[in-house]
């Protein structure tokens, strides 16, 4: 803790000394206004529910966390401060975790701006309270899942557009990985195991999402996104290790 | 054979194991015991053992890619030793890498620093990570920044600060926790002479109480400020001792240079000639003077005693006389290998990711003839 304190301070400060963060705030604000009215149609469907707003929330991320998330390992070991950071006797794991919980701060700063459209809700009609505060914290839980693959695939280049390219790639496997499109694809396959549909069914974080925004923060939904978590940032340590060993 | 390589290195990794656990000389503050990093088929340090004692400032030279930044590197935990170990004050920095970093302040190659912070938030950090807490962390950070004169800066940010600036940021963050063990990776590099001079004076100063490494690619540092030179040479040390001792093992050790109006060129060349103790004699004519260098038969005779003795007695037109101080460009140029570099390009293509340093070092390869 005493070592992860300082690095998540210094990254934090990061995101604000820089343009950065003020971009990607107005950016995420204003994509995800545009989706929730234009395409999801939510003032004219005159429904007192925030539906049409969380459903574009995967879709989104998909390409926003990948981009907080390249620059994480990937900008250090250009500029060589990943040198700096890595000779200071901290432990490895300190340091992404630092990292980690820094850019998932600011993902759920990002996500508490959109508050304007929980008030106009209330304002306009008589809303469940409960789902929307579930749908809240399951989206920022599948932020973390999103953020933790972008952080480890990070960690394996010095190139910040691969590493954002490959995160987009595993971001999305992991988000149509439920969609019946691709349990079709996969079962029609010869010698595949209905099993293996399954558990590819069951890595979906739209699937798992879903469920959690009918209102019911069901603990398995949270374990799977926090095990997605403490699995991407442990490959994310290795490959911080891996590297030291040349 | 590989496998009998492998074999010897283990058994290395096993004695060095051992060692380790041993309570380390008091003032032996770091111990390298055969040193080793290969990336892939390339062999970038090889078996490298050395150690270095307080007061000891440590110069290493050696062309670019001969294997100093990897060894820093090793040194500062940042990479893992193929085989063999480094020890700082006691502490393996295989085994408790941690308790081995607190004791190292190391400045990476080109002084990294993250830009986008002010020095002040900067140094902060480092303070904060290092285990300063409070007064005492404003205590340390300002000694660093008066020691490496960052006053004015300090609420510049570090990406608009020139070159020496940024060099001295990286030394304010290296000695800030006041670590025993200092390793510097080209400390001067890019400065102006007033910048390298003021350096020296820093690690002058800091020197009595602290091992220090140097990397450099200037001769003439190595005599102002280091207390020792190790050349190394495609990843093995190929000289190791006090300047004095390096310099000695140049050709011009001990030579004598006689300069000589032209008028009386062909007596003195005559009388040199005839000396007993003379080996060779080279001669630069130009177009008012002769130059003669003599080298002598003997490597340690002081022939300049006989050869001053010979032409006071004379009335020629002698301008100069003195012995040449040894050259160490001399020296190195004659240790390390001329082809080093094409060969390293040839490895080039093979290299991976993480010898990224080394493919840096070869590619700037023109400034190897810059020697100073």
């Amino acid at each position: 803790m005493r070592y992860m304190i300082p690095v998540l301070k210094r990254e934090l400060l990061g995101y604000f000394i820089t343009p950065l963060a003020y971009v990607f705030l107005v950016i995420f604000l204003f994509a995800i206004g545009l989706l929730t009215f234009q395409l999801g149609g939510w003032y004219e469907a005159g429904q007192a529910d925030l539906q049409a707003f969380f459903l574009f929330h995967p879709w989104l991320y998909l390409f926003l966390i990948p981009a907080i998330a390249m620059r994480l390992w990937a900008e250090e070991r250009k500029t060589g401060t990943l040198e700096l950071l890595l000779t200071l006797p901290i432990p490895s794991w300190a340091a992404v975790m630092g990292k980690y919980l820094a850019a998932w701060l600011f993902t759920g700063l990002a996500l508490a701006l959109t508050f304007p459209i929980w008030i106009t809700v209330n304002a306009l009609g008589d809303p469940d309270n409960g789902v929307i505060f579930a749908s809240y914290i399951g989206s920022f839980f599948m932020a973390g899942g999103y953020l933790a693959i972008g952080s480890c695939l990070s960690a394996v280049t010095s190139n910040q557009v691969i590493a954002f390219v490959l995160s987009v790639v595993v971001c999305f496997m992991f988000t149509v990985a439920g969609l019946p499109l691709v349990a079709e694809a996969v079962s029609v396959l010869p010698l595949v195991p209905n099993a293996l549909v399954i558990t590819i069914s069951s890595f979906s974080f739209l699937s798992h999402f879903e469920s959690i925004m009918e209102g019911v923060i069901d603990l398995r939904d949270v374990i799977f996104f926090l095990s997605v978590i403490a699995f991407w940032l442990m490959a994310n340590v290795i490959t911080i290790e891996l590297k030291r060993n040349g | 054979m590989i496998a009998l390589v492998d074999l010897l290195n283990t058994s290395v990794d096993v004695i060095t194991f051992g060692a380790s656990n041993l309570p380390s000389m008091d003032d032996t503050f770091l111990e390298i015991r055969g040193l080793v990093k290969r990336f892939g088929p390339f062999t970038a340090v090889d078996r490298l053992s050395f150690s270095v004692s307080k007061g000891e400032v440590l110069g290493f030279l050696g062309p670019n890619g001969a294997g100093k930044s990897t060894t820093m590197k090793m040194i500062a935990g940042y990479l893992a030793p193929t085989a063999g170990g480094v020890s700082v004050c006691g502490h393996d920095v295989g085994a408790e890498r941690r308790a081995a970093q607190a004791s190292i302040g190391y400045l990476p190659e080109g002084a990294p620093a993250y830009a986008d912070m002010t020095t002040r938030q900067f140094l902060k950090f480092i303070a904060e990570v290092r285990g300063f807490r409070g007064g005492a962390g404003k205590k340390a950070i300002d000694r660093a920044v008066d020691r490496t004169e960052l006053l004015y800066v300090l609420d510049q940010q570090i990406e608009t600060l020139s070159k020496g600036f940024k060099r001295r940021v990286g030394l304010a963050q290296a000695i800030l926790h006041d670590p025993k063990v200092l390793i510097m990776d080209e400390p001067t590099d890019g400065l102006d002479p007033n910048q390298k001079h003021s350096v020296r004076e820093l690690i002058k100063t800091m020197a009595p109480e602290k091992a220090i490494i140097i990397s450099t690619h200037i001769l003439e540092e190595v005599d102002t400020v280091c207390t020792r030179v190790m050349i190394i040479d495609r990843g093995r040390a190929v000289a190791d001792g006090t300047p004095d001792e390096i310099t000695s093992r140049s050709r011009f050790h001990n030579a004598v240079t006689v300069k000589v109006g032209l008028k009386d060129a062909r007596f003195v060349r005559e009388a040199l000639d005839a000396l007993e103790g003379v080996e060779r004699i080279d001669a630069v004519e130009s177009s008012e003077e002769l130059k003669l260098t003599l080298f002598p038969k003997d490597r340690n005779a002081l022939i300049i005693e006989e050869i001053s003795a010979l032409l006071t007695k004379t009335n020629w037109d002698v301008r100069a006389l003195y012995a040449e101080p040894g050259r160490l460009d001399q020296v190195f140029r004659s240790l390390t290998t001329a082809d080093t570099v094409e060969e390293e390009l040839s490895h080039l293509p093979k290299e991976t990711t993480p010898a990224e340093g080394e493919a840096e070092d070869a590619s700037d390869d023109e400034e190897e003839a810059s020697f100073e």
